[in-house]
């Protein structure tokens, strides 16, 4: 008998994405494909104002349009949808899913149109007048940090959300000791004897522009009493624990179904109004509803992304070792808390110790309101934040000190034998080795070359700098201690009757590749080639449990609960398998498709045969049930928290302040990886969106709170012409934190990214003293530092 | 990004688009590449009554010699444009300013006439057409007409067009010491400014230039002062640059927006009209 082929082993190969296919043919199914009979479609008129009192909503004109089946304003709406819930425990004001009698923002709801078509909504939308009584606009968050011009929410002194809030050195859990001793001493040796360096840093706001825009179908049945939900999400167990709650259902009636998912990037997290909206109009008219954002809406009404403003003091020593930092967040976090909102700039703050070994830290921060799209957790939420400015800081100190940028790190670094290595801040760093980071990164990019370079350049007359940031992230979240949702993941593995293997996860994949790398995993681990292997996901009714994809968590925890379940139903088929061979369970193995006899190869049943068996088990083993399908629960004891370094090169037109990104070097270590060739796309998507915040994006308003950069004519995204090829390589770290050893890798492209550019633009500006320059890379301002003007 | 309501209808041949056009009594609009027009309509910004789909008419489409002349057809894409053997080989210039247009989506769809239709004041097209001194052709009822560039463009999105009248095409003479010159909008990739050069070297020195200004103001315009500076000077980068002196300082009525600060427009007006000229000097 011919051997049979050995299957290979795909764990850590770089196996093609099977999502592709049927994403790029056009074969994927997203919510505004689901067309459904009766179908009725939702259409939002918004506000034109940033700030303003409703004296009047006129829907009559709307109403008597041709397909128009019911008008609501916001007063209508709320008499069915109550306020929002948020996630965190902060104080927010109420924030009614339809403005009631204030509006906030440029495109918040003002009143909802029904009609047969989404066409005829959209012109009774527009047939809908609202007359306003204008407030003054809150924009520049400072200046609303003292009441100016206008006070948003009542019961918001100053518009701060959040006052003050310290963390760090000698503040306790409780904040009930707030001791600054530490800090101060810190301060005062270096005013002595060693350096400060200070600045104002601004971490600018973004837009997170999915490919997709969102999207919500519900579908109330009146004579079941359930509801089914489509919608753009990232986390579809979430989102029906929101729904049931605010239509006064059980989860058990609510279905949520994410289908394709078109990218998230952090901004489908969020449970939004207009989801609240649509399942509450289905529930009032009995018939399935539609809303699907069009990008215009999307720029308007899908949440922004960072918006904090940092100002950041290093005290060190002459020889660079660092004595000290004080960091103050002011974060503009727009009108509104949406469901993470206020906790996204505490993930600045937990980070604030970077990859160094500083003894004292104090971060104190603000939350303010503005009168702006409402911020949330966009691709590294909180972490690209507190890597910038920490970074940006450390280089600054490089510089004051005439020190290179790798070595004023390399004095600071946690060492290799400190993990896990208690911060300042309060995380527990599970494992690193940042130097070895860092030597990887400048071998790579062949960092003393890469000077000469930049030297022979500027002897040109060119201005060319390079720049250097590490990083570390906090992923895997996390233990439910530290997410109000909970943390764990679950899993459920299924051998059918037939020997293929179903599995479903509570990860909600949305562009990670989570098909392909847990059907590596499980293909491995029951010895079956990867097409026998389908990973069900994004539809509670499939699903029985789950968290969602977010904070780079979906391999490291989702990834490792399937392993688990997968471990229970391979022990119980090992059962199975031993009675048909008349062996001892522990005496057989699995491999290319068979259950065979260690050491007896000829003596083996097939994964289908087994299978067969332990659905018709006659006769039943004794102490066994029938059927092979098994599912866990699982959270881990910590976070994860990969590092890296990247190197820049970067060129600014001497004539008009263009910059030109050369070179972009990145040395990540996510721990054990799973799919090379998926982590490195997660890396190029991480990156693009930092190269993008460097240099070209940015969320800009006017004085009187009008968005500037609506639309894609104004607001620029990476496209691949803008980009370097970049130059990946990996140094491998496992986490100790699950037994996977991987970290994740999703958000890991956008941290490090950012500073290492601005850091490059600051160098090749050098010649003209100039210190610092905030993002993004607009040509005008680095014009102006050009010809002497002010930045 | 959704239109309101409107007709369609499919022209034939010029003179059917130019019928349909007289009958919708100046509420319908042409419809080439819909590349300027249809993101317009979907922001509401435009709502025409009905919609003439030129793009299938015959004849309408392409790049020919013609005499001492070239022509270049209305529903011409840019890509066409940009990759034209003939152009790269007789007017580079043209070939170059249609390749720094948007991006290769837009350059397989948008049409010359209809960017110059809609005439926005940072489109590429407008600042060769003028430096080419090209005629812009034009059909309606009347007949024909030849509108020269300087002419035709007019203000903020205002060009010399009838209601009624439809733009067949364009007409030049081959330049070859000609070049466009660009600062991109990162996100619209329109002109922050854009200077488009076609000069004339006699023995060494510059003995005509023609310079075509866009997206410095509300339309396209030629840079005339500079144009007479630069005549006798040495046809060399060094020597140009120092007869155009700061061009942009001279300009009326320059925009100030998000991109870009009036006073930097004016630098940067300054920087690609040296730029285009040193380009266009290089092909000489």
């Amino acid at each position: 008998m011919a051997a049979s082929p050995v299957l290979p082993k795909l764990v850590g190969t770089r196996v093609k994405r099977r999502e592709d296919p049927r994403l790029i043919q056009g074969k994927a199914t997203y919510v505004d494909d689901v067309k459904l009979v009766g179908m009725l479609h939702v259409a939002f008129k918004r506000s034109d104002v940033a700030h303003g009192q409703i004296t009047n909503v006129d829907t009559s004109a709307a109403a008597g349009m041709p397909g128009v089946e019911a008008v609501y304003t916001g007063a209508q709406i709320a008499e069915f949808v109550g306020p929002m819930p948020i996630g965190t425990p902060f104080p927010s004001p109420d924030h009614h899913p339809v403005a009631v009698d204030t509006v906030r923002y440029v495109g918040e709801p003002v009143a909802v149109v029904v009609a047969t078509d989404r066409y005829l909504a959209r012109d009774a939308a527009d047939a809908v007048v609202v007359d306003y009584k204008m407030l003054p606009a809150v924009v520049d968050p400072e200046k609303a940090m003292t009441g100016e011009p206008a006070q948003i929410h009542a019961d918001f002194e100053n518009n701060l959300a959040v006052d003050s809030l310290p963390s760090g050195t000698g503040v306790s859990a409780d904040l009930q000791t707030v001791d600054s001793s530490a800090v101060d001493e810190a301060f005062a040796k270096a005013e002595q004897e060693g350096v400060v360096v200070s600045q104002r840093m601004v971490n600018q706001r973004l837009a997170p522009t999915a490919m997709e825009p969102r999207g919500v179908v519900a579908h109330y049945e009146p004579g079941k009493d359930s509801m089914t939900i489509w919608s753009s999400t990232q986390n579809p167990h979430i989102l029906r624990t929101f729904i049931a709650g605010m239509n006064g259902m059980g989860q058990d009636q609510v279905r949520a179904i994410a289908p394709e998912v078109g990218g998230g990037f952090g901004a489908k997290i969020n449970i939004y109004g207009e989801e609240y909206v649509v399942a509450g109009v289905s529930k009032q008219l009995g018939v399935p509803v539609k809303w699907a954002e069009d990008r215009s809406e999307a720029f308007l009404a899908t949440i922004h992304g960072r918006g904090i403003t940092g100002y950041i003091d290093i005290a060190a020593k002459k020889d660079g070792k660092v004595l000290g930092m004080k960091l103050r967040l002011i974060a503009d976090i727009g009108a509104y808390n949406m469901l993470l909102t206020a906790a996204i700039p505490t993930l600045t703050t937990l980070m604030a110790n970077a990859t160094y070994d500083i003894p004292a830290i104090r971060t104190t921060l603000y939350e303010v309101f503005t009168n702006k799209t409402p911020t949330d957790a966009y691709r590294g939420a909180g972490r690209p934040e507190a890597t910038y400015f920490v970074e940006r800081g450390m280089d600054m100190l490089a510089r004051e000190l005439g020190m290179d940028p790798g070595e004023v790190r390399r004095r600071n670094f946690i060492q290799p034998d400190q993990f896990p290595y208690a911060t300042q801040m309060g995380a527990v760093y599970d494992s690193g080795d940042y130097a070895k980071a860092l030597d990887k990164a400048l071998e790579a990019a062949n960092w003393d070359q890469l000077k000469a370079e930049r030297d022979a350049a500027r002897a040109e007359g060119r201005l060319v700098g390079i720049g250097l940031a590490m990083y570390v992230e906090v992923c895997g979240l996390g233990p439910s201690a530290s997410l109000p949702t909970g943390g764990w993941e679950h899993g459920q593995v299924t051998i059918e009757r037939d020997g293929r293997i179903s599995a479903t996860t509570g990860a909600s994949p949305h562009g990670q590749g989570n098909e392909t790398t847990f059907g590596q995993m499980l293909a491995d681990q029951f010895g079956v080639p990867l097409e026998h292997v389908t990973i069900h996901h994004g539809d509670t009714g499939v699903v029985k449990q789950g968290i969602g994809t977010f904070g780079s968590r979906s391999q490291a925890v989702g990834g490792t609960v399937l392993h688990m379940a997968g471990e229970k139903v391979k022990a119980k088929m090992a059962k199975f398998a031993a009675a048909l061979l008349e062996v001892h369970e522990d005496d057989l193995e699995f491999g290319d498709g068979k259950i065979s006899v260690k050491g007896s190869p000829d003596s083996s049943k097939t994964i289908a045969e087994v299978a067969a068996y332990a659905y018709v088990p006659v006769p039943l083993p004794e102490g066994l049930t029938p059927g092979l399908s098994e599912e866990a629960f699982w959270e881990p004891a910590n976070n994860t928290y990969p590092f890296g370094c990247h190197i820049s090169l970067l060129e600014i037109d001497r004539d008009t302040g263009e910059p030109t990104l050369l070179k972009l070097v990145a040395v990540d270590d996510a721990g054990n990886l799973i799919n090379p060739l998926i982590v490195e796309g997660q890396i190029h998507g991480g990156l693009a969106q930092g190269v993008g915040q460097a240099m070209i994006e940015e969320v800009a308003y006017g004085d009187d709170g009008q968005p500037l950069t609506a639309s894609f004519m104004d607001y620029a995204i990476p496209r691949a012409a803008d980009l370097p090829r970049f130059e990946l390589s990996a140094t491998v770290t496992p986490t100790p934190v699950n037994p996977l050893g991987a970290k994740g890798v999703g958000e890991a492209g956008t941290l490090g990214s950012t500073p290492c550019i601005v850091s490059a633009a600051v160098d090749a500006l050098s010649e003209f003293g100039e210190k610092h320059v905030d993002m993004m890379l607009r040509p005008e301002k680095l014009w102006q530092i050009i010809n002497g003007g002010q930045s | 990004m959704i239109p309101s309501a409107f007709d369609y209808a499919r022209a034939t041949s010029v003179e059917d688009a130019v019928a349909k056009l007289a009958e919708a009594g100046g509420a319908a609009k042409l419809l080439a590449g819909g590349h300027s027009l249809v993101p317009m309509m979907k922001l509401r910004l435009n709502e025409p009554s009905t919609l003439i789909d030129i793009a299938r008419i015959p004849g309408l489409s392409g790049i020919r010699a013609d005499g001492d002349a070239i022509e270049v057809g209305a529903a011409t894409v840019h890509h066409e444009v940009a990759t034209s053997d003939l152009l790269a080989e007789q007017c580079p210039a043209l070939a170059e300013t249609a390749a720094a247009i948007g991006d290769p989506q837009v350059r397989n769809r948008g049409t010359l006439g209809g960017s110059l239709a809609h005439a926005d004041p940072a489109a590429d097209y407008p600042a060769v057409l003028l430096a080419l001194d090209a005629s812009v052709q034009l059909q309606g009822a009347n007949g024909t007409r030849s509108v020269n560039a300087s002419n035709f463009f007019q203000g903020l999105f205002t060009v010399d067009l009838g209601a009624d009248e439809i733009i067949t095409g364009i007409r030049f003479a081959p330049a070859k010491v000609a070049a466009y010159a660009k600062l991109y909008q990162r996100a619209s990739r329109f002109a922050i400014v854009g200077v488009a050069a076609a000069l004339e070297v006699t023995d060494g020195k510059i003995s005509s230039a023609r310079l075509g200004l866009t997206g410095a103001s509300t339309h396209a315009t030629r840079m005339s002062a500079s144009e007479a500076a630069l005549v006798g000077t040495d046809a060399t980068a060094e020597a140009t640059a120092e007869a155009l002196g700061d061009p942009g300082a001279g300009i009326e009525d320059v925009n100030d927006d998000l991109h870009a600060s009036e006073g930097y427009r004016r630098a940067m007006v300054s920087v690609f009209t040296r730029r285009a000229v040193a380009a266009a000097l290089a092909r000489a």
